[in-house]
Formats: structure tokens, sequence, C-alpha cells
């Protein structure tokens, strides 16, 4: 057993209201420079749907994520090393920008500096890219906004594989849902296995995945290896760019960004303890239905003693492992079984999980003759079908995700029961395997979900980074030679080299 | 006049544009590791550049290792082995000439789409389209003088060249002097292949020491994962 500490998110689809402010929030703060207009680290899309970019989620057409080969072995499903280093020169993979969108401003000057004219002056689009004018949008990074565009072609979602979809794009059986993405912080990822420079990393402390901006090349192996399509290509740059789960923010003990100003109060972020060594058996089981029983198999409980020893053992400090046992993730995820990762089938063991939302069932009409099993709708008969989720969350098994949503349902009965009738309904919640203590516990961490049960974030401990002492008086974050006093030491060229941009250690030998 | 420009380009640039491509490119290496990249426009542009690239980068490489593998092999190394001069000089010529009219090919087609591209063209700097086009003239004139290559096919003019340039690895001051008397062809090749050594540093062409380490670095690596820790040390409980 080697445990290891990860931030997880979970973001609970059912209250979703898809007002994209966590993706606008994202933008303002990360990526609102050249070269990546058309990236967001997060972003809402609305199911069914293509999704940005475009038929992200079929791996047929993008061969990302993992595959497991027919000898058993476990590989990127772009091919192992040989295959990537020989595709170096030309990505046979690598989207299009226009994939995601031709980014685009608009000339808002020309509204207050136009010439007094018979026609009201409007604002014309111009590409980011070439600055010339554009004619038309062709698309947008969320060109489906509330099941925007024809059912034929958002039909062609890969969620709908098994499912009689026809029917879905009469107006009567119409679903939607919105699923807001960012990058998954996986712990087999593959956009990591993909870089032949090692630019990218996971951090051992909290499981963030990072590209090292330095080492990047610009391969744009991870971009082809990355089946969520997290990793952006910064063109102007020339280096690739991702989400970094706002580390500076979670470092110190704050959400991220994203889950700060969610107004739905759907984003709930915490430690889980995970064993490292069993990460490859279990991204390599051997059915893909048994990747979401084989991830949290990964996860380790934070309340067994022989895991706070081996935690111990493994440098885990103290407050994170109480932290993991109160984490809201560790609670949707083990105990009550509502959340799961998104595609798991990529075999990528992602850190993001999601919880299926509900839906009125399908046919109001008949509401009365439908099967109403203890004062609860048979979540077969909601109107987004338990396939088209299974698809999305469990690799096509519908058994956990229906269990959720009876869970769900069975929590909103019991509430209702209890706060309307003022009766206590034990039966309801037996017939989910819950007890009444672990609905009411659902219910103010899931429904009321105040800000310290979602966000249960220890700070990290730079104590085992650095001295303190030693970095007293010292010049700050530096993006260039700094506070160089100009003295060669050491190095030919002034210093020693300095992975991190660090402030320099610059103290006197008496002081030390 | 003529022998004066015949001293510096042969006698001494080869010195400069080691020193200026060595040290250039650890400084670069060194105090600005975020600029060392590859500038691939793929994302941008997947027209013209599958074949370009491809064509190009395998041309490239071919007859640059061939270049190393035929400047520097010792003379007395071909006479133990007993390769004839004019066998080695018939493989260089069929060998360079198909590797490189898939260069010349390829960068024609790079060149092209970076021209005509409007995408590609707005982010293209001065040093982008300065080095490819260089590049596609050092091709074209390579490409040139296999026709007088092909008028001596008794591999002495090569023998020369190959004792050139070993001498001047061996810092023979007088090695300039060897190939004052070969056609300006020839010079103006070997002129403007130190000249690209010299702008090397300084453009994105410093991607080829990442794209050659690249491999090494990918297939050493064990697994396919990197798990980075900033703790200096992990403390036992106690």
């Amino acid at each position: 057993m080697k445990v290891r500490a990860q931030i997880g998110m979970v973001l609970n689809l059912d209250k979703c209201i898809g007002c994209h402010t966590c993706s606008v929030t994202c933008k303002n703060v990360w990526t609102s420079r050249d070269g990546v207009e058309y990236a967001w680290f997060n972003n809402v899309e609305t199911k069914p749907g293509l999704g940005y970019p475009t038929d992200w989620e079929n791996q047929a057409r993008w061969n990302g994520g993992w595959e497991r080969s027919k000898g058993g072995k476990l590989q990127p499903k772009q091919g192992g090393k040989w295959r990537i280093l020989a595709n170096i020169f030309a990505n046979p993979d690598l989207p299009e920008i226009d994939d995601y969108y031709e980014p685009f401003d608009f000339d808002y000057d020309h509204l207050k500096s136009a010439p007094e004219v018979k026609a009201f002056p409007t604002a014309r689009p111009r590409s980011k890219i070439t600055g010339e004018r554009m004619q038309k949008i062709e698309k947008g990074p969320n060109w489906e906004e509330i099941l925007g565009g024809e059912f034929s072609k958002r039909s062609e979602d890969y969620n709908f594989e098994g499912i009689q979809k026809e029917i879905y794009g009469e107006y009567e059986n119409t679903f939607m849902m919105y699923l807001p993405r960012l990058c998954e912080h996986c712990l087999n990822p593959a956009c990591a296995a993909s870089c032949p420079s090692g630019a990218i990393y996971k951090r051992e402390e909290d499981g963030i995945v990072l590209i090292d901006q330095e080492k990047c090349r610009g391969w744009r192996m991870c971009v082809s290896g990355c089946p969520y399509k997290k990793i952006y290509y910064n063109w102007e740059s020339g280096k690739s760019e991702k989400c970094t789960l706002c580390y500076p923010r979670i470092e110190s003990g704050n959400p991220t960004v994203c889950s700060e100003t969610c107004v739905g109060r759907i984003r709930y972020l915490g430690v889980m303890l995970y064993d490292a060594d069993k990460i490859e058996e279990a991204a390599n089981a051997p059915e893909t239905t048994d990747l979401y029983d084989a991830q949290l198999g990964v996860f380790l409980d934070p309340k067994d003693p022989e895991v706070i020893k081996a935690a111990r053992r493994d440098g885990v400090p103290e407050d994170w492992i109480k932290s993991a046992a109160e984490s809201p993730i560790w609670k949707m995820a083990m105990d009550w079984k509502v959340a799961f990762p998104l595609h798991p089938e990529y075999r990528t063991l992602p850190m993001v999980w999601y919880i299926p939302p509900l839906s009125p069932i399908q046919n109001a009409a008949e509401a009365g003759a439908i099967g109403m099993t203890g004062g609860m709708p048979d979540v077969r008969n909601l109107r987004i079908p338990l396939k088209y989720l299974a698809n999305m969350l469990t690799a096509g098994d519908e058994a956990p995700v229906a269990t959720a949503l009876e869970r769900m349902l069975a929590m909103r009965a019991y509430m209702r029961s209890k706060t309307v009738e003022g009766v206590i309904d034990e039966g309801i919640v037996e017939k989910v395997g819950l007890s009444g203590r672990m609905i009411e516990d659902m219910y103010k961490i899931m429904a009321l979900a105040d800000y310290e049960d979602r966000f249960v974030i220890p700070t990290t401990h730079r104590e085992q980074v650095e001295d303190a002492y030693e970095l007293r008086s010292g010049c700050g974050f530096t993006d260039t030679n700094g506070c160089s006093p100009g003295i060669s030491k050491g190095s030919l060229f002034g210093g020693s080299k300095k992975a991190l941009k660090m402030p320099d250690l610059k103290i006197p030998q008496e002081a030390k | 006049m003529q022998e004066h420009l015949d001293y510096f380009i042969f006698g001494i640039m080869p010195y400069i544009a080691l020193t200026v491509l060595v040290v250039g490119s650890i400084a670069r290496y060194e105090r600005d590791p975020f600029t060392w990249k590859s500038s691939s426009s793929q994302l941008l542009r997947r027209k013209q550049l599958v074949w370009g690239s491809i064509l190009f980068h395998v041309g490239i490489i071919t007859v640059f290792g061939g270049h190393l593998v035929g400047l520097f092999t010792p003379v007395w190394v071909l006479d133990a082995l007993g390769v004839p001069y004019a066998l080695k000089q018939w493989m260089a010529v069929i060998l360079g000439g198909t590797a490189g009219i898939m260069a010349l090919i390829g960068a024609t087609l790079l060149i092209h789409r970076r021209v005509t591209d409007p995408r590609i063209w707005r982010h293209t700097s001065f040093a982008d389209i300065g080095i490819l086009v260089l590049i596609w003239l050092q091709l074209l004139i390579g490409l040139g003088t296999i026709t007088l290559t092909l008028q001596h096919m008794d591999g002495a003019e090569m023998v020369r060249f190959m004792t050139w340039s070993q001498s001047v690895v061996f810092l023979k001051l007088n090695a300039w002097a060897m190939v004052v008397n070969v056609h300006w062809l020839y010079k103006i090749h070997i002129f403007l292949g130190l000249l690209i050594t010299i702008l090397f540093p300084f453009t994105r062409l410093v991607h080829m020491i990442s794209g050659f380490a690249a491999p090494f670095r990918y297939l050493s690596r064990p697994g396919y994962q990197i798990v980075r820790s900033r703790r200096k040390s992990v403390k036992p409980a106690e």
C-alpha cells in the first residue's frame, strides 16, 4: 500500500442551472490571454449534444485515453511510446482550432466612433487569429446552449450508444441536462503519459496535474492523449496549457474559482486518500463496466486505522488525514454511492465526479398509472434515459446510476414527509439501503450545501518544501532575472538554476 | 579579396559558428527555457502541414545525418573497410538526393502554407520565415551541387570536403586552403550551412535538440506516469 492524497471534486448535476458563471470566472482568471482565447479550462455543455470540441467523447475518432490491448496491456489509445514518437512531426489525432471554434471579438469601438449614418451602427465580429472580418460565426464554445441546433446533429452524441434515440427528437420526449467540464486531474492521466518531454506531472501532495511550461516543447501529444480534450495548445506561446485546479487557491485552503463562484452551489472539494500501487491494475480492468468499481477499490478509507498508519508512514500530513475523514467527496462517492466518474471507460481514473440529475417523469399524463413504489416514481420512467446517464458515468452499467437516482428520490420523499407531514418514513430509506441518519446527512450536504460542508480543503504544507526563515526579506515572486545582484556565482550565467520561480535565497553567510 | 573571403568563410567562420551554436544554445536553455519549443502551427491549420511536415522532417533528418556521417567519418576508416570512394559518393548522391528532394518538397509546402494562410502568416515572426527560406535555399543549392558532383564520380572532391571538415575539427588552421578551388556552388552551400548554424540558437531550430533528445528521454522513462514531490523528506510517524 502506498498512500497518497488528492483533492477531488464532485459536481451535483441535479442542481446545475447552466448559468456558466464557473466558465466565465475561470476564463477571466486563467485564459483571457493571447493564444488561449479559444480555450475554456472550464466549460458547460448542454446535453445531449456534441460538446466542445465537437464530438470530444467519441474516442473512435480522437483516440484519446487508454486502451487495453488484446494481450492485456494498458497503453495510450493513440499508441505506445514508439508510435507517439513516430507521430511527432504531424499528430494525426490533433483537433484543429475549428473543432473548438475560431475565437472572435466584436468591433465595439464602432458603436461609439461611427459617423452619423442611416442604419444603426452594429458591432461586427472579427477573428482573434487573423484579425480579419468574420462574415458569420459558425461555432462557439457553447453552440448547443439549451438544445440549440437540430436534433439530427445533436443526436450524434456518443452517449446515445445503444439507445433508440429517434423518439427523443420528438417534442414530447425531449430531455436535456447540463454538463460542466474541467480537467479531471486523473489518477492515470493519459496526457502525462503521452508527453515525450516529461513536462506533465501529477503532484504527490495533492494530486493536481500540471504542465511544466519550461519543459513543454510543444509536441502536442497531450492534446490528443487527453480523452476529455482538456489540454489546450496555446498557439501563441507554443506550449500546452490546462486547468491548474487553481492550485494557488487550493494550497491556501480556498476552493477553486469555478467552485467558489458556483451560484447553484453544485461543486464540492475534498481530500481522497488512494492507494498508488493499485492504479495500474484498476485502470487495466478487463471490462469497461468494471472500471467504476475498480476505481472505488483504489480509494482508501480514511477512518481505517491501518490506512491512517500507512498514510503517516507515507508522509501524508495529519490534517490531510483528518480532512479526508470529513471529505464530502468520500461521502458522495463511497458512503452514498451517488457520485460517478465521467466516462470511466477512458481508463484514466478521473477525479472529478458527477451526481446524475433527476428529471421529470417521462409522461405526466400517465403519472398516475406509473408505479409509484412507496411514494417514489420508478427511475426508469424519468425523462432522461437511464442508459444515457449510464453511458456517461458508468460505461453503460445502469444499476449503479439507478440506485443513485433512487437514493436522491428517497431523500426528497423522506424530507418532504418529515417537514411537510411531520412523519418520519423509515420505510422509504430502507428500500434504498440507507438509514434516516444518512439521509439527513445527505440532505445537509447535497441539498443545503453550506460552504464549509462543500469545501473541506486542508492547506498545503510549505514547511515540508522550504525553510521560511531562509526566505525572509526575499525579493518576492519574479518572472525575470528578478533581484539578480549582477554577481555570477556558481553558474556561467549568473546564479544557480532554479526550477521554480521561487523567491531568491539571498542570505549573508553569517546569518545562517 | 577573394582570398580573404575564403579564409574567413572556411577558416574562421566554422569556429564562430560552432561557438555561437554551443554558447548560444546553452544560454537560451539556461536563461529562457520557456522560449524553447517547436512552435507547431498544426492546431491553426492542418492543411498541407501533415504532408509538408513529414516530408520535410524525414528528408532533412536523413540529409543532416548523412552529412554528419559522410563528412566526419575519417578517410582511413573507409580505406580499412575497403569502401571505394566512388561507391560512397554514389550512395551519398542517391540517398542524399532522394532525401533532399523530399525535404525540398516538404519545405516548399510549408513555405506556401505559411505565406498564403492568413492564420499562419499573422503569427509568423521574421525568424520563422527567414530560417525556413534559408533552409529551402540551402536544400536547393545542395541538390544543385549534385549536378556538379555527377561530373566527377571518382570521389576525390568528396574526400577533399571530408578532409577539410575533419581538419577544422582538429584545429588545423590552414584547412581553409583545401577548399578554395572548388566550384562556387559548393562554397555557397558551406557558407549557408555555417550561417544556419549561427542562427540556430536564435530561432525555433532549437527544437531539433529536444527532438533528438525526446526518444531517449521518453523511452528511458520507467512506465508512463510522472509524479513530482516537493517534499524534502518524509517524516515517519512517531
